[in-house]
Formats: structure tokens, sequence, C-alpha cells
């Protein structure tokens, strides 16, 4: 086995803030016409000031402890000088710890499944503006994005797998969610910059990866890469490389990158922030439930079994609708567990998961889903049923009596066919005949049976009644 | 109406129209005429806001006559540094780089001269973004030293202490970086003063190096800077390292709209005196003369007045220019004529070669303080030069508080020569930087500091400095008064 480090560089915008980092404008650029959510601070005219943002500090503060990070008692910020159009003032305010630790958290360990990965530092620094290559003779400049939070994570070069990365993606962006400072889901809000080197030769630096779930894939194809050049006993450069998203791999990027030697200095313009004790404890007082604690609390309120709690975890939306639907109904929570993680889920799209909510194009709403459950635990439908159901409320956001009603009208209620129908699997399923003659919830799994036969359309009202009554009579 | 209004120092103006023993279009057209008269000889203004000053003047008058309030300030014609942004009129630097560029927002000192209905008659010049101790260094020309034109004005803030002194308007704002204000106090025989760092909002300002730099009020009299500072100090929420106590961090409920009031008042009972020996004696005979005999005539009174010494000092010079032109490089960056500036084609420029060509407009002086400072920020470089400098700084700090437990004020010399002629050392940069010596540890400790005239040598003024312990402007005021009555020099140029 090839020995795989991999390391990542997370950038996750803090959306869940209203304004920039410095100044007043929105936090959401999005959709907004280009260079209108500028003011002079982000857009860096002479003589503005960046005048922090108290809650980006709380924001990150949060995402350090959630990180399992160390929060220093002061923090403090740093330029970062280079030319770039994209930067109104030529350089971008961040962080920095190669002169003492000044960024908002260090040393941090997330644990995903069984494994576990050390986070290097948590740090917040501005988003540059949007450069547009429209045309082949411009390059356009939107400063929309100029000035909003983002929050760099840097981790260890702690995993040897793809699939690590994704399961540690996936608790980050949980954990995002949880903590309500950003939607990852939005375009663009986060991205990611990976490192990988083999068996301890050089690092090769794939920037840019667009989406969390490119992540997976661009390791995918930049191991098998490097596989190869070793194995024809190529030598592997030390480089920085790019995400091709269209053509799925990764490519050089313009050969001359020299060493950039960004003069980084203590931001003259923010004073020291203090943090201390007495903030951390009163930040984590006001700290949302994040993922761990969701599960352990899932475990033992709902008890739910491990998998079925995890899967929820991973999708915060999807917790969230668990949790909704409980309220709603609260008889049956495993039931409706299970009905989400293995019937609703394969309705959702799975390009869904990052463009948009999970539910987007789904009109199930947590309503929907109690009466469903409800119904089954009533006997007023069998599962069969219930699963042709919730597929019609997904469509139409009907309630499922509503639902039921109407197929009912376009069912087979005649006693006559069914009876047929069911006396034709009486014969086919001596056994669980026998099964249900001693436990009347056996008589479900003939319904489905004759649900089957009769291509679902026989009133199962009525199929069951008639079931029953055979069942009574038998000997 | 008595003919000569533009003469009055800021608080006769104020009262005098407040009385209605004149109008404020009166005084204005006085001192557009005056400016109109003699600036092409002085050129310390780079642009005039005729229209404006006798609009404002006009509006002022109806007021008062309506009986209406007016501010404290009502009438009274100011002067700004054209570094300092004003909402509607161009403001240059003194560089090619920001020709034409029009300020869309108001900078905080400005907004709060307008609340005191202060009027802005016009823009003054400065060495290129504050760059110089001439005002030599401008695109629009050098600015003359009104008591002879042949001799430099001082600077960066030449323009504020000149048109003071030459009665083109009653008091300015200038902006001290490492004695901006001050040597041209000194080298124009008006009052000028660098507040405590955070005393005054730097929003607006065009920062040159914002660790050290504080916009300052320059006036005929201590009681005029006294009146312009309470117009100006105070903490902004547009600017988060403002303060009103000695703490250096932004605690997490920053309480805003905290303005002192400094009074005027004269004292000098029992004040504890230092004279900083280095600099003194470091001093052209000249110039150390004219601080001799003035503090032998203040330490007449009730105060105890001795020789003291700052070693760090020799450290000063370095530290202070390795600070200011390391935050030079980086806040001049964003001069690349793409989003505001004078009109420049990037087209079929490749980024870089684009920011080259572009940047090639600043001056000879803004290019290698921007050279300068990018190498002793560059990796490798940094622990040589600009740690050591903070270093350095941080020393300087703490020898500064320790002598303030010993002293209320320490007094030196604003300049260490006299005003010198055009040219005269503007082919040596190092013999430039030299003359700063005496007004850079203010800066460096983030205390304020005043200079006041106190005589002339060859008919050139000699300016001295006093300084205390940061916050203190209170006590700085009552020195600086009491040195002033006993002084008693006011006089004014023949232009």
């Amino acid at each position: 086995m090839v020995e795989v480090k991999i390391g990542l560089e997370i950038h996750c915008q803090l959306t869940g803030l209203q304004s920039k980092l410095f100044c007043s404008c929105q936090c959401d650029y999005r959709g907004k016409a280009p260079n209108t959510n500028i003011c002079p601070i982000c857009s860096g005219l002479p003589g503005t000031l960046p005048l922090l943002n108290q809650r980006a500090v709380d924001f990150a503060s949060m995402i350090s402890l959630a990180l399992g990070c160390k929060v220093p008692d002061k923090v403090m910020f740093y330029r970062k000088n280079y030319f770039y159009p994209d930067l109104p003032k030529n350089f971008q305010i961040t962080q920095y710890n190669a002169y003492g630790i000044t960024s908002i958290g260090v040393e941090g360990r997330v644990d995903y499944g069984i494994k576990s990965t050390k986070i290097r530092r948590v740090q917040l620094e501005e988003d540059p503006g949007r450069l547009i290559y429209d045309t082949s003779f411009y390059t356009l400049i939107d400063y929309n994005r100029a000035g909003v939070s983002l929050v760099e994570i840097v981790t260890e070069p702690d995993f040897a797998e793809p699939k690590d990365v994704r399961m540690f993606l996936n608790k980050i962006t949980s954990i995002i969610e949880h903590l309500g400072v950003g939607d990852t889901k939005l375009d663009g809000s986060v991205r990611c910059d990976v490192n990988v080197s083999l068996e301890g030769g050089k690092r090769v630096e794939i920037k840019n990866v667009g989406s969390f779930r490119d992540v997976e894939k661009a390791l995918g194809y930049e191991i098998t890469r490097q596989k190869t050049m070793s194995v024809r006993d190529i030598e592997i450069k030390s480089e920085t490389r790019h995400w091709d998203e269209a053509r799925k791999v990764t490519k050089q990027s313009r050969a001359k990158e020299e060493e950039e030697d960004y003069r980084y200095f203590p931001e003259p313009d923010i004073p020291t922030i203090v943090l201390g004790n007495e903030f951390l404890s009163s930040l984590k007082a006001k700290m949302p439930e994040l993922p761990d604690e969701r599960k352990i609390r899932f475990l033992r309120e709902y008890e739910l079994s491990d998998h079925v709690a995890q899967v929820l975890i991973d999708n915060k939306e999807l917790a969230d609708f668990f949790e909704s639907t409980v309220k709603i109904y609260s008889s049956s929570p495993n039931e409706i567990a299970n009905w989400i993680v293995s019937d609703l889920l394969g309705f959702i799209d799975d390009s869904k998961r990052e463009e948009g909510s999970l539910f987007s194009g789904l009109r199930i709403e947590a309503k929907h889903m109690a009466e469903l459950v409800k119904m089954i635990d009533q006997n007023i439908i069998n599962r069969n049923i219930a699963k042709m159901i919730l597929g019609q409320i997904t469509k139409t956001g009907e309630m499922p009596s509503y639902v039921l009603d109407k197929m009912n009208a376009s069912l087979i209620d005649s006693k006559a066919i069914i009876s047929e129908a069911i006396e034709s699997i009486f014969n086919s399923e001596k056994s669980a005949v026998r099964d249900a003659k001693q436990n009347p919830n056996a008589a479900n799994f003939l319904l489905g049976k004759v649900m089957q036969l009769t291509g679902g359309r026989a009133d199962p009202k009525i199929a069951l009644n008639l079931i029953k009554t055979k069942l009574a009579v038998l000997e | 109406m008595p003919n000569h209004l533009y003469r009055l120092t800021a608080d006769q103006v104020a009262s005098g129209i407040k009385n209605r023993d004149f109008s404020a279009q009166e005084y204005i057209s006085q001192i557009l005429e005056r400016i109109e008269k003699i600036d092409l000889k002085i050129n310390a203004f780079v642009a005039v806001d005729k229209q404006g000053a006798a609009e404002k003047a006009r509006s002022i008058d109806k007021r008062i006559h309506d009986g209406e309030h007016t501010g404290g300030l009502a009438g009274v014609a100011l002067g700004i540094k054209d570094n300092i942004c004003t909402k509607g009129l161009k403001t240059t630097c003194a560089s090619k780089m920001l020709e034409g560029y029009v300020p869309p927002y108001d900078a905080t000192v400005i907004k709060k001269l307008k609340e005191n209905d202060a009027i802005i008659v016009g823009k003054l010049n400065l060495d290129e973004f504050a760059m110089g101790s001439t005002t030599e260094y401008s695109k629009y020309g050098p600015t003359r030293n009104p008591w002879n034109i042949n001799y430099v004005a001082g600077g960066s803030s030449g323009g504020s202490a000149a048109s003071v002194a030459a009665l083109e308007c009653a008091m300015s704002l200038g902006s001290d970086t490492g004695g901006s204000v001050r040597c041209p106090a000194s080298f124009c025989s008006v009052v000028g003063l660098k507040p405590t760092y955070g005393c005054v909002s730097r929003s607006g300002l065009i920062s040159y190096s914002n660790s050290l730099e504080q916009i300052g009020p320059v006036g005929k009299t201590v009681s005029d800077v006294v009146m312009l500072m309470n117009a100006i100090a105070g903490t902004d929420e547009n600017d988060q390292t403002t303060r009103t106590t000695a703490i250096e961090t932004i605690p997490n409920t920053m309480s805003l709209d905290r303005i002192p009031k400094y009074r005027l008042h004269q004292n000098n009972r029992n004040i504890r005196v230092g004279l900083v020996k280095e600099l003194v004696e470091g001093a052209d005979p000249a110039v150390s003369k004219c601080i001799y005999s003035a503090v032998d005539l203040f330490s007449r009174s009730d105060c105890k007045c001795e020789d003291t010494s700052m070693k760090s000092i020799e450290y000063a010079l370095a530290s202070y220019y390795t600070i200011a032109m390391a935050e030079a490089s980086s806040n001049l960056a964003r001069y690349d004529n793409i989003r505001y500036g004078f009109d420049s084609n990037p087209e079929e420029y490749e980024w870089n070669t684009y920011f080259a060509k572009v940047r090639n407009n600043f001056g000879e002086e803004v290019k290698r303080r921007i050279i300068i400072g990018s190498y002793v920020l560059s990796a490798g470089y940094y622990g040589k030069y600009y740690l050591k400098a903070q270093k350095a700084r941080e020393m300087i700090k703490q020898e500064v508080k320790s002598l303030f437990e010993k002293y209320d004020v320490l007094i030196a010399p604003t300049m260490p020569i006299l005003p010198f002629k055009f040219g005269e050392k503007i082919d040596d940069p190092l013999k430039m930087y030299q003359i700063d010596i005496d007004t850079v540890v203010a800066n460096l400790a983030g205390i304020p500091a005043i200079s006041i005239p106190v005589g002339f040598s060859d008919c050139l003024p000699v300016g001295l400095q006093i300084m205390a312990n940061e916050m203190e402007e209170q006590t700085l005021f009552d020195v600086a008064s009491s040195f002033e009555s006993i002084v008693d020099i006011h006089k004014s140029p023949e232009i």
C-alpha cells in the first residue's frame, strides 16, 4: 500500500452574518447587479478604516470551539500584501501565526466515525472580489463579494484516503450548519484547497475546488496521477494545480509560480481583540447544539439506532425535519426516523445535497410525514400504500389522508374482485396465513401481497377487513 | 466694519460673528480676498472653495439673524490639509496618483467641523502623501515660508501652517506622522498640536502610516488650538483605534461618542518640567539659545525645571522611518487607478505590467519609501528591520512612560535647526530625515506634543515643543498657555 497524505485548507463564508467583515454592506451579495453592494470601506477608498464586525469574531470563535481548538486570549489581524485586481486595497486583512499565535483558533481535533483529524488553525479573513473572465478582451471585476467574512480552516495532513476526507467534510458542513454561521449550500460559500503527497514525497497543491463534492473526485484523480507517475519513475514536482470542474481532472497552473512574499505585518487599524475566559464561557452558553451532542441526544431521547442517528445528523436539514415531525406526532420516533432515512432519502436527488436545499423540489413537510406515520400506526394504511402515498406527497404537497381518499376513489372497491385476489394469495402463501392466524400484525404481509397482485389498486381497508374475516373463519 | 478681520484669532472671529460685530459674509469675503492677494506668493492652498465658503457664510448669517442656534466655530475660516477627505471637494494628497479624485464621504473631523458651522475655505498643500519635512515634494510646487518666501515652510503640513501664519485662514487642520504638524508650525511661528494617538478620529485621513499619525489642529494661539481640539476630538465609531483612556484594545462593549472637553487656563504651579538634554544640546545653537531663554523665563514662576535625559532617543529615527515606510508601502498599494484616480488605460496590459506602469506616477520620495518599506517587510528581513524597529519603539515608549513618572511635561526644541532655503536638503534624503529627530518620539510613544512660537533668530522663527503623557492634553494646554503668555511673541509676517 502506498502511503498517501492529504491536508485541507477550507474556506467557508460566514453567510449567517448580516454585514461584511469590516463594513455595513450586506453579506448577501448573491444575485445583485455588479458593484452595487459596495461602500467606501470595502472598495478600499482612500482614508477608510476597517471596522471589525464583532459578530464575525463570535462566529469564528464558535467554529474554533466546535473544532476543538484553543482560542487565544488575544487575537490580532495581519495584512497579507500582494497585487491582484480582485483586492480593492491590494492587501488582504487576515490572520497570521508566524510571529506568535494571533489567529482565532489553533490545535483542534475533529472526530468522525472512528477516525480523527487535527486542525492546525482557524482564521478569520476577508473575501476578495470576483474576477469575471467575460470576453476574450476584458476581465471584469465585481467587488460585491469583497469584504465578506471568511473562515479558513487548515488541517494537518492527517488524511490517508479520499473517503475519510469526504466524511470529514460532511462533519464540517454539519457543524457549520448546526452553528447557524453559514449556509454551505450557497454557490461558492465553501471552497477547498487540497494538498496531496505520496510516500512522503513532494507536496502537490490543488487550488480552488469549488465544492466539497468535487474534493473527493479531485483527490481520486490526483492520487491516481501521482501513482502512475511514480510507477513510471517520473519525478513528482512540488507544484500548484487547478481542478478543472468540467473535465474532472487536475491541471498544472501556469508554470511560473514563484514563491510569493506576502510581507505580512500586523494591521495597525484594528486594535488587539481581547477574548479571554469570560468571553468564551458566555459564548459557550450561547452556542447551539453541535452535531455530536445532538446525536447523543437522538440515541438517548428517541432510542434511534446509531446508523440512523448518524445519517440524520450528517445533514442538519434531515435532522431538523425529523425533529419537526416528532414534534407533531411523538408516538413513533423510530418509525419516523426509519421512514426518513430509508424511504424519503430515496426521493432526494443526490445532486440536490449540495446545490440548494435538500428538500428543494420536494413538497413534503413535517406535517405530512407525521400524518403518514400516524396512519401506519393506526393500521389505516400498510407500508406499501404508505410508500405510494409518500411518493405522491413529495410531488403535490397534499396531506396523506387526502391522497388516500383520492386513491380510494379510483380504487377497486368491489368485494368480489378483492375476495378473488385474497383467495389466490391465501393459496400461494400458506405459511404466512398460518402466522397471521396467530399474530394479527402479520395480516399486513398478506395485505401487501394482495396489493401487489392488484397493482396497488385494491382498497386497502376493504382488503384488510376481508383478510381478517377470512382468517377468523379459518380452521 | 473693521478692515482687517482676517487678522483675528479664531475665538475673536467666532465671538465677533455671534455678537453681530460683523457678519460671516463680511469676514469670509476678506479672507477670500486675502487668499487671492497673497497665496500666489505663499502657495499654501491647492484649491479654494469660494462658492462653498460664501454659501456657508450666507446661511450662518441668516441663522444668526433668525435667532437660530449656530455651532461653536460658526463662521470661522478653516483650511484643510489635502490628505483629509472632503465630500465633493477634490482631495489629492498633492499626488499625480489622486489627480481629480473627489471623495464621496467626509472625514469624521470634517463632519464635526461642519456640525460646528466652521467654514472650510479650501484645501492645503503638503508633501505628496504627507511624506516630507519641507512641502517641496508636492505636485503643486512648494509652499513658501511667510516669514521669508525663499525659505521652506516645513512639512509635510506646510500649507496648514503657512496659511495660518499668512492670515489666509483662522485655523487649519494638518496631520502629524513624525512631526508634520509641529515642524511647519515651528518654521512658520504658529501653534500646532499632535494629539495623543487615538484622541482624534483618523477616518477620512488618507493613510501614510496608520500606527503613528494623527490629525492635528494649527492656530495662531493655544486658545484657538484648544477650541479646535474641542471640536474634533473624541471617540468615533468609524475608527476603532480612537479612545479616551490609555487602553489599547477593543473592549467588547465600546462606549462611543465620548468627547473630552479641554479648558483654557494657565497653570504652571508645581509643574515638573524635564528639559530633554539630548535634543536641546543636539540643536543648532541659534535654536537652543531661544529654547534656553524661554525656559529661563518660564522657570522664574512656580515650577520645577531640570535637565533630563532620554537615552532611547538614538533609536528613534531608525525606528520611526522603518515603521512608517513599512506601513506606507502597504497603505499606498491600493493606488492603481483602476477604481479611482486619473484615467489610466489598463487595456492590453498584463496585470503586473499595468501596476508597474501606473504606479510609476508616484513622486520620487514616495517611491523611495514604498521600496524601502517593502524591503523591510520582506521575508528574511522582517526580523532584522521591522521587528527590531517595533522593539525599539517599545523601548522608547517605556522610557517615555518612566520619564512621565518624574515630570508632567518634557520640553525640547520642535526642530533642531532654523528654516532653511529651498533645495538645501532635497538631494540628500538622509539629511532630510535627520531633521525629524525632535518630533518622532511623540509619534512613536503615542503621546501628545505641541509646538509653540518662542522667538526668532535672524528673523526666522523658533518653536518650542512640549510633550505630555498620553491623554494628558489638558496638562499640555495649561503649560503651553503659560509659556505663551510669558514669552508673548505674537506677531504676523509682512508679505
